[in-house]
This record gives C-alpha cells, structure tokens and sequence, in this order.
C-alpha cells in the first residue's frame, strides 16, 4: 500500500521546506520593521507627495447604509483636497483576525492614516498600531486609544429622536417597532431616544423591539420587521444596515425610516425620513489637523451641532405642525440648548435613571443599559 | 388571533421555500443520487433569479434564471458523478463550496440593489374570511404552485410509468439497466430536474421572500432541505408537511421575541436546527422503516459494463 | 471520438498528478476570470502566488494562516478515509474556541504560563465532546452523520453567540459581545518577534508525523481504513466498526477543536462572534486536494492559505471582490474530482458506436472484473448508509 521511499522523501522534502523557511523567517526579522516613512526625503520634489488615506469598511459599500455614508466621507476628502491626499479603501472586510492582516499591510503600503470604520476592528487596529508608530490611526465606535490611535463617534440619538417625534405623529396603532442589532449601549441609547421623542407628542404609544444579533442580514431584518407589522407596530426604525426594513414597511403599507444615508428612493411611500451621519466634516477636519501636524490622539463625539447627524429628507405626508417641531429640535441641538436626555427618566421596571433636573451627560449616556418606559420586554442581558 | 394568523401565513411561506427545494432533492435521491450541492445551487439561482429581476424587470425572469441556473449546476454535477462515477457526496459538497463562492463573487455588484416594487396577492373573496383569510389566501402564487408541485410529484412517482422507471432506478440499476432502460440518462434527467427545482426555491428566496440579494442569504435552507428528504422519508407529502413545519419553527423565534418571551434569542435561533437532529433520530431509529422506505441505490455509483 | 476506458490498474502517476493538474485548470480559470473583470492577470497570479511567499513577514502570515487548516485537515483525512463523512469540523473548532476560552478565563495576571496547555487539550476536549454528539446519534439511532454534524454547526454558532453576549461578555467592553482580551499567560507565546507564528505550527508538523504513522504504520490505522475501504473485509476480519466509528469522529473532532483554541489563543487573543470562519469547511477541501495523506495535505494547506491571502491582498490591491478566494477554493475541490477521474479511467479516442457494441460484447466479461475492482478503490466508495442495512 505505502511506497516507503517516495513517502520519505516526500516528508523530508516538506519539512525542510518548511523549516528552511521559518529560519529564513528568524534571520529576516528586520524585515518586517514598518517603512511608513510618509514624505520622500528629497525636499527638492516639484511636488510634495500626496498624503495616502485609507478606509477599512466592515461591509460592502453598495448604495446606502453604514459603509456607504463612510465612502461618502471618504469621497469629500478627495474632492477637497484634490491632488494632495490619495485616498484608498478595501470593503467587506470581516472583523477579527483578518482585520489585523488587512490594516497591517495598509500600513506597510505607506498609508499615513487609517480609518477603520466598525466595532470590531478595535483590536486588530491596537496591535497594528503598536508596531507602526508613525502611522495615524482612527477608530471609530471603539473605546481603545494608544498614543498614534484615537476615536470618533457620532450622535444617531438625537436623528431618532427627530423620528421619534415624527412617528409617534405618524402612527395610527400606537405601537411603533425597532429592529435592533446588537443590545449595546449605542443602540440601546438611539432606542430610548426613539421612545422619548415620541412620547413628547404622543404619551400613548409603545414600542416593540426585535433583535437580529447582526449588522447587516437583509433575510432576517425583513423577517424581523414582519413580525413586528404582525404584532401591530406601524411606524418602524431599524440599528441595522440595509434597506430590508423600508422595503419591507413599503411592502406592508406601513411607515418606516432611512438608516445611515439618504433611503428615501427604496420606499416612496413608507420612507418618513433619513437618519443620516455625516462623516465628511470629521474625515476633513482631521486630513487638515494631520497635514498641520496637530494631530492628536483623543475621543470625539458629534452630533447635529457640528454637522455629523441629521434627519433628512421628511416626507410631505408628515403634517406641518410635526415639522416644525422637528425644525425646532433640530435648532436647538444645533444651538447647543436641546438636550435629549433630560430628567427625569424612568425606566420600564419603574426605577428612575435620569433625576428630574439633571441632562444625560456622555458619561450617562455610554452606560444606557435599559428600556425607557414604554419599551416593551427586558433588555437581553447579552442575549 | 391576527398575530398568530399571520405567523401560520409566514410559516407557510418559509415553509415553501424548504419544499420546493427538498421535492427538487427527492427526486434526486429517487433515482439513486444524493446532491449535497443543493446550498451552492440555491444560491447561485438566488443571484441569478435576482439579477434577472433587476434586468428585466419580471418576476417570471426572475424563476426562470433561477430554474436554468439550478439546472446547468445539477447538469455539471450529474456528469461527475454519474458518467465519471466521482463521488456523489464529495461532488456534492464540492458544488457547495464553489456555489457560495461564486455567487458572492459574481453578486458583489447587486447588493443593495433593490426590486422593482412588489404586488400584494390576495384570493377575493376567500382572503376577506377572518383569520383563515389573512393565513391562507394571501400568498404570492408560488405557494400554490409548490402545493400542485407535491400533488404533481405524487402523481407522477406512484401513478405514471415514467415514475415508475424511476424508482426502479433508484432501488437497483442494474436491474433496470438489464431490462433496457438508460440508467445513467435517466439519472440525470433526474439530477436536472432536482437542480431545477432547487433552482426555483432559491429564484424565489432572492425575488419574493426577502427581495434583496446578499452573499450567503440561503443561511443553510438548502442543509434542512436535504434533512427534510430523509426524515420525510422519501414521501412528497411529508416534505410539504415537514417544510411547513420547519418554516413555522424559523418564523416563531421573531414572534417569541416581539411577543416579549424572555429566552436568550440565541437558543430561539438554534430551534431549527436541533428540530432537524431530533427529527433524524427519531426517523432513523428504525432502521426497517428506513430500509424500506430509502431508495437502496443511494449513494452508490453505478458501472453499466458489470 | 474521445471516450473513457477503465484501467486495468489505478495510474499512479496520476494520483500525483491529478491534483497537480486541478490546480492548474483553476488557475487558467482565475486568469480567465481576471481578464473578464478587466484586471490585469500576471498582477492577479502575482498577488496570488508571490506576494504571499515573498517576504518573511508574508510567509509568516501564511504559516499562521495554514496552521488550522492544516490540523482539521489532518483529522479529516483519517475520517474520511474510514468513510465518515464529518461535515461539522467548523462546529467542532467552535466548540474547542470555547472550551479553551473557559479555562482562559479562570487565569489573572499572575497565572503560569501552563495554562496554554490546559486550553489547548480544553479545546480538544471540546471538539471531541461535539464530535462525540455526532458519534453517539450515528452509533446509537443511525442518524446520518453528515446532516448530523452539519445542524451542530448551527448550533455552535448560537452557543457561541451567546455565551458572548452573555455570560462570558467583557464588563469593561461596553456592553459589545465579546470576552475580555486574555491575560498575557493565557495567550499563545510567539515563536519569533515581529510575526504571528505560534507553536501552533510545530504541533501542527507534529501532527503530522503522528497521522502517517498511524495510519500507515498501525494495525488500528489499518483496521480504521479497512472499514472505510470495505466494510464486509473489516467485518469478516474482526475490525469493530464501531470503532473505527468512534476513531474517526474523536480524532477529527479533537483536531478540529485543538485548531480552535489555537486560533482563539493566538492571532485572536479572546472569545468573539467572529471566530467562526469557515476553516472546518475549507479544511475539507484542504483533505481532498492532499489526497487524504498527511504530507499532500502540508501542501494543500499551503495552497489554499495562499488563495485566502491572495484574495485578501487582491481585494486592497486590485479591487477585486474578497469572494474570489471562495471561487477558486470551491473549483479546485471541482477540477480535482473531476481530474481524479484520471487515475481510474484512461482518455481515449475509440472507433464509432456499432463497432464498439461488437467490442465491448466481447470484452464485457473483462470490463466486470475491472468494475468491481474499482468500486472498491474508489477510496470513498459510497456511504455505509446503505451498506449497514444489507
């Protein structure tokens, strides 16, 4: 059965094969040391050497949601700055160990800054930074910083706010639905904000959530917001990425919102309004604070104020009185005198989360860990 | 009661996306071939079914894409396995493999395409009836269609000649080889006909169940698919009943959590698929019920010179 | 016209060259496809086969990248060869992933370093224990061990799920699914600096050692094999079945969970919702292009680490989509089949059809004896699904 030499052989020839090439790998260790150096040395240069970006996207680009509005940052940049900054970006790259093998080599293609654009990149990035310290890092959603890799966040409580206020105008059911993806505290937060916005209209309305565990899974988002229609609920917004919620309201005859870019062309008649971020201002900002040299590692979080959120594209069936108070909510943030965490808030098992006087703070905010009142059901302790 | 009316509506619609694929596998094994490949084949008529959609604009494209998709796939994988006698469960998870992969390649640029807005379907008169209406008389057509596709499948296995031939086919070739009949072509007109109905299943996950296109959306359907042919035990009526069943147990994970039922959504979303192991043992138990009701051939290449 | 003719003997030659030949179609194929998407193909093979070998940090990545593959693979090829066809690797890595974060948990700052080695035989207890599922409905209620291991993938991904978003989630993480980072005793220490390499790879090539010896070294490697190759012979010779049953689904399922806490241990350091991968699919392919040996599957773990790191870098470099490195993974296990073909039967151009009728009435009796001769080397020769029942 066996041929005993060939078999040899064949064993031999692998190992040391393999062997060879692990001491090759011993003795080439320089090798691997990061030559990010960003400018050419010669200063003499017609023109200086455009400043190389990139993005690391969790999903694909496509025509709407997370990652496109990420694209639609990146794209700004290019328009702004032209020839100076060249600007790359690989989609649909999954998070864990790949990640760290993808930002790697974007740092050893001598990107001077990179964006990685999900949760899950967190860690991947802190070890890619740790060996390329003159590289910048950014992460966005994350909570990990180190000295060449900062964050950067946005505000979508105060867009489903703005919805909430819209919906609870809109709904004739009086239960409104959510498709949820992940019960952390962003998502919990962009779910009590929902609530209390429409509560500020209509103190009679519940909302029903369902949880899909994932960001992007058009089968079970629409099968989610199907059963959140069967059980009453009229008016939907959805955590998650794609257009399966709209399509699916639309389908129903029921209302719906956008989610991370403009959505309004999938749903004519259930499209209410478009939660949107806008990360154009910030990639901007931060391109000019790495070529005046002023960058530095820190946490920012934005909002309507500085023009990273927005409710965009309401619907002319919503009634002119809804709209203005939007108009009037949408001032004030931007003015900086609306808080949408003002107390007193209760949660649904009656305990009292925010005290009456007191504003939720970003500290409060990065630990909502509950349902506001009138939110049916527990919040899954990590289920 | 409208809530539990609508979950039956929704159990039947996920339900028929197992049956027509399952009746697609069935045939397959009736004539003796088992095509693990039925996850590869779905999802690569899903894109096609999609895409077809999305370029003309007709539902009916969208079935028949998908239906000729499943169809060359199962041709491609007949040939192997039944003229170069390659191994049925090895081509078959070969076809899987290089179904996901080329799907996602080849749809990468239709995700987050949309579809052409949608009609509802309704039965008048019958669908007004309260309850039975909102459950049973408001589905899009292919609901029906896989119904008369299991009466279809009846009558031809245990009515017609033709189906006869097969089953004999299926439980010895060679005995059907020595009375004259082409074996192997008629295998594969077997393995064709499956490919094709598998092929619809997946034309209409991509274009009426969740209209969107999204690498891997098939999630394992065409998996219980092939579960649902064994433990219905090779009977066409069974699979519609199982394949409801199974679509009902999906379905009930979302109404439990908008319902407000408290368990960890994990364990919900795992329901099925401990329903299908649960369902396998009971069915396999019995190794005399299996015996008698599996076509023997299963499995087995067949050599026409011996 | 061309037509195939059985051999009288199976062609060696072949059964090294088949793969060899798969591997060759698939890349035409990839090249066609790169000229259809408009991409420059000698970039698109460089990418593919150079740029994942040509510096020490990239052979490194593939070595990293190869080592699970390799291990599952190793454990399927004894499963395969016994004829039991253990889907559910990827369920079984899982499991193994959490095992070995169970015990990874329970170290501090200040636990030796010999926890790795509790996490590691944790993790292969775990893949065992899933595999075992598997064993017990097969050896017990006859359930068909394919749908069987299959379903628990789904299961492991939602245990999994979870445990993550449960009781093993980080309490400083935000409330994010995912198990706090391990402590640095609890991660796998690193063969060399500036690389990912663990000794993942050295018990990998142990591994493989131990699998040649046993299967062909052994009476119970031989006995194992028997089972799968004939199953009247195993029995009429004494070989228990249920045994070689048991063998196999242990031993796969034990690598396939080793893998797991490897991964989990080194390159991802914690417990995510991103751990599962496919590897315990791939690695199925990884044994059918290495021909179910140890030493062939060496190489195909190789090979198919390349076509994962070519498709990655294809993706940032070219713009390519990242689902190509499924296309080639899925068709090479195609072209493979299909060039196995080659070992059995030859390629020949015949005579037309009558007189071929008048030939092969002749050389009918002839053919038999070479048709039940290959049956039975078919290596994989149909399941015991039917066989058992006789």
């Amino acid at each position: 059965m066996t041929d005993l030499s060939k078999r040899s052989l064949f064993k031999a020839a692998a190992a040391s094969a393999l062997a060879a090439s692990l001491l090759m790998a011993c003795g080439k260790k320089e090798e691997v040391a990061p030559a990010a150096a960003p400018a050419p040395a010669v200063a003499e240069a017609p023109k200086p050497e455009p400043l190389k970006a990139a993005w690391v996207y969790v999903g694909p680009v496509g025509n709407a949601g997370w990652s496109f509005a990420h694209d639609l940052g990146r794209k700004a940049v290019e328009e702004k700055f032209g020839d100076a900054v060249k600007t790359t970006f690989v989609e649909s790259v999954p998070e864990g160990a790949d990640a760290e093998r993808v930002i790697r080599d974007l740092a050893q293609q001598g990107n001077q800054i990179i964006f990685a654009t999900s949760f899950g990149f967190m860690e991947p990035m802190l070890k890619v930074a740790a060996d390329f310290p003159d590289v910048k890092f950014e992460h966005a959603t994350g909570y990990k910083t180190a000295a060449n890799m900062r964050i950067y966040d946005a505000s979508f409580y105060q867009d489903t706010y703005m919805a909430g206020v819209i919906a609870g105008s809109m709904t004739k059911s009086n239960t409104l639905g959510y498709v949820g993806s992940f019960a952390i505290p962003e998502v919990l937060r962009n779910l009590n904000a929902y609530t209390l916005g429409a509560q500020s209209v209509n103190p009679k309305i519940k909302v029903k959530v369902v949880w899909v565990n994932t960001w992007f899974d058009p089968p079970k988002e629409t099968e989610a917001a199907q059963s959140l229609i069967n059980q009453g609920a009229d008016v939907l917004l959805q955590n998650t990425d794609s257009t399966a919620v709209l399509e699916t309201a639309e389908r129903a005859g029921k209302l719906a919102f956008g989610w991370d870019s403009d959505m309004s062309a999938f749903a004519p008649n259930a499209h209410l309004g478009s939660a949107v971020v806008l990360w154009a201002p910030y990639y901007i900002q931060t391109i000019e604070e790495l070529k005046a040299g002023a960058w530095e590692t820190k946490r920012t979080v934005w909002g309507v104020k500085e023009g990273m959120n927005d409710l965009i594209k309401i619907s002319d069936n919503v009634p002119a009185e809804t709209r203005a108070k939007v108009d009037e909510i949408k001032a004030g943030l931007k003015a900086g005198t609306f808080e949408v965490f003002t107390g007193p808030i209760v949660d649904n098992t009656g305990e009292e989360v925010l005290a009456a006087g007191a504003t939720g703070d970003q500290a409060w905010r990065d630990k909502v860990n509950f349902f506001v009142k009138g939110i049916e059901g527990k919040v899954p302790a990590g289920k | 009661m409208e809530p539990i009316a609508l979950l039956i509506a929704a159990s039947l619609n996920a339900g028929t996306v197992l049956a027509i694929a399952a009746l697609g596998l069935l045939i397959n094994e009736k004539a003796g071939i088992v095509n693990l490949g039925a996850e590869g084949m779905m999802l690569c008529s899903a894109l096609a079914g999609f895409a077809a959609v999305v370029h003309t604009g007709s539902g009916l494209a969208g079935f028949v894409a998908g239906m000729a998709v499943g169809a060359l796939l199962a041709a491609i994988f007949g040939v192997l396995v039944i003229w170069l006698n390659t191994n049925q469960y090895a081509t078959g998870l070969a076809l899987s493999l290089f179904g996901g992969g080329l799907s996602a390649f080849a749809g990468a640029r239709y995700v987050k395409a949309s579809l052409p807005e949608q009609s509802s379907f309704a039965i008048p008169g019958l669908s007004d009836i309260p309850f039975l209406g909102s459950a049973f008389f408001r589905h899009h057509p292919m609901v029906y269609v896989c119904i008369f596709l299991v009466l279809g499948m009846i009558w031809f296995l245990y009515r017609t000649r033709a189906g006869l031939v097969l089953r004999s086919v299926g439980e010895s070739p060679e005995s059907a080889h020595a009375l004259g009949y082409p074996v192997r072509r008629i295998r594969l007109l077997a393995v064709v006909a499956g490919g094709a109905l598998c092929g619809l299943s997946g034309a209409y996950v991509s274009t009426v169940y969740t209209p969107l296109w999204v690498e891997g959306m098939i999630a394992g359907k065409g998996w219980i698919a092939l579960a649902l042919t064994t433990f219905a035990t090779w009977r066409p009526a069974r699979v519609l009943l199982g394949a409801y069943l199974f679509g009902g147990v999906t379905m009930l994970q979302f109404h439990l959590q908008a319902v407000g039922v408290n368990v960890a959504s994990q364990f919900l979303t795992m329901m099925p698929y401990l329903a299908t192991i649960v369902v396998l043992v009971l069915i396999s138990r019995n190794p005399t019920w299996i015996r008698i009701n599996m076509p023997t051939s299963i499995g087995k290449p067949f050599y026409p010179g011996s | 016209m061309l037509r195939l003719e059985a051999r009288a003997q199976p062609s060696a030659g072949w059964a090294y060259g088949s793969p060899l030949l798969a591997l060759v179609i698939t890349v035409v194929v990839g090249v066609g496809l790169f000229v259809l998407l408009g991409k420059d193909p000698v970039r698109g093979l460089e990418i593919f086969f150079w740029e994942p070998i040509k510096s020490a940090y990239a052979l490194s990545e593939l070595v990293v990248k190869a080592t699970p593959l390799l291990i599952i693979g190793l454990g399927l090829a004894v499963c395969f060869r016994s004829n039991v066809w253990n889907i559910g690797a990827e369920g079984q890595y899982l499991i193994g992933a959490i095992f070995a974060t169970g015990v990874a948990l329970q170290a501090d700052a200040d636990s030796s370093r010999w926890i790795v080695m509790a996490m590691l035989l944790a993790g292969a207890l775990g893949g065992m224990v899933w595999a075992g599922i598997t064993a017990l409905l097969r050896d017990r209620f006859n359930a068909n061990e394919i749908l069987v291991s299959l379903m628990l993938v789904y299961v492991a991904i939602q245990v999994l799920n979870y445990l993550v978003y449960g009781p093993w989630k980080d309490p400083a993480g935000f409330n994010f699914p995912q198990t706090k980072t391990f402590e640095a005793a609890a991660q796998m220490p690193r063969l060399m600096a500036g690389s990912r390499v663990n000794i993942g790879i050295l018990l990998a090539l142990a591994g493989v050692v131990l699998v040649w010896v046993f299967l062909f070294r052994t009476r119970a490697g031989f006995a194992q094999q028997v089972g799968g190759l004939a199953p009247s012979a195993a029995r009429y010779a004494g070989f228990s079945s249920r045994r070689a049953l048991w063998t196999a689904l242990l031993v796969s399922g034990g690598a396939a969970g080793l893998a797991g806490a490897l991964e989990v241990a080194g390159p991802i350091g914690q417990l995510t919702p991103h751990v599962p991968v496919g590897y315990g699919f791939a690695a199925i392919i990884v044994a059918f292009v290495g021909r179910l040996h140890p030493v062939g599957i060496v190489f195909s773990a190789l090979l198919m680490s390349m076509f994962y790191i070519g498709g990655e870098l294809a993706q940032s470099r070219m713009g390519l989509p990242r689902s190509i490195t499924g296309v080639f993974q899925g068709l090479l296990l195609f072209t493979l089949l299909a060039c196995d073909t080659l070992i059995n039967y030859r390629l020949v151009w015949s005579a037309p059809a009558k007189l071929q009728a008048a030939l092969s009435s002749g050389l009918s009796l002839q053919s038999n004896t070479v048709g039940s001769a290959v049956a039975l080397k078919d290596g994989i020769a149909g399941p015991r699904l039917a066989e058992e029942k006789n």
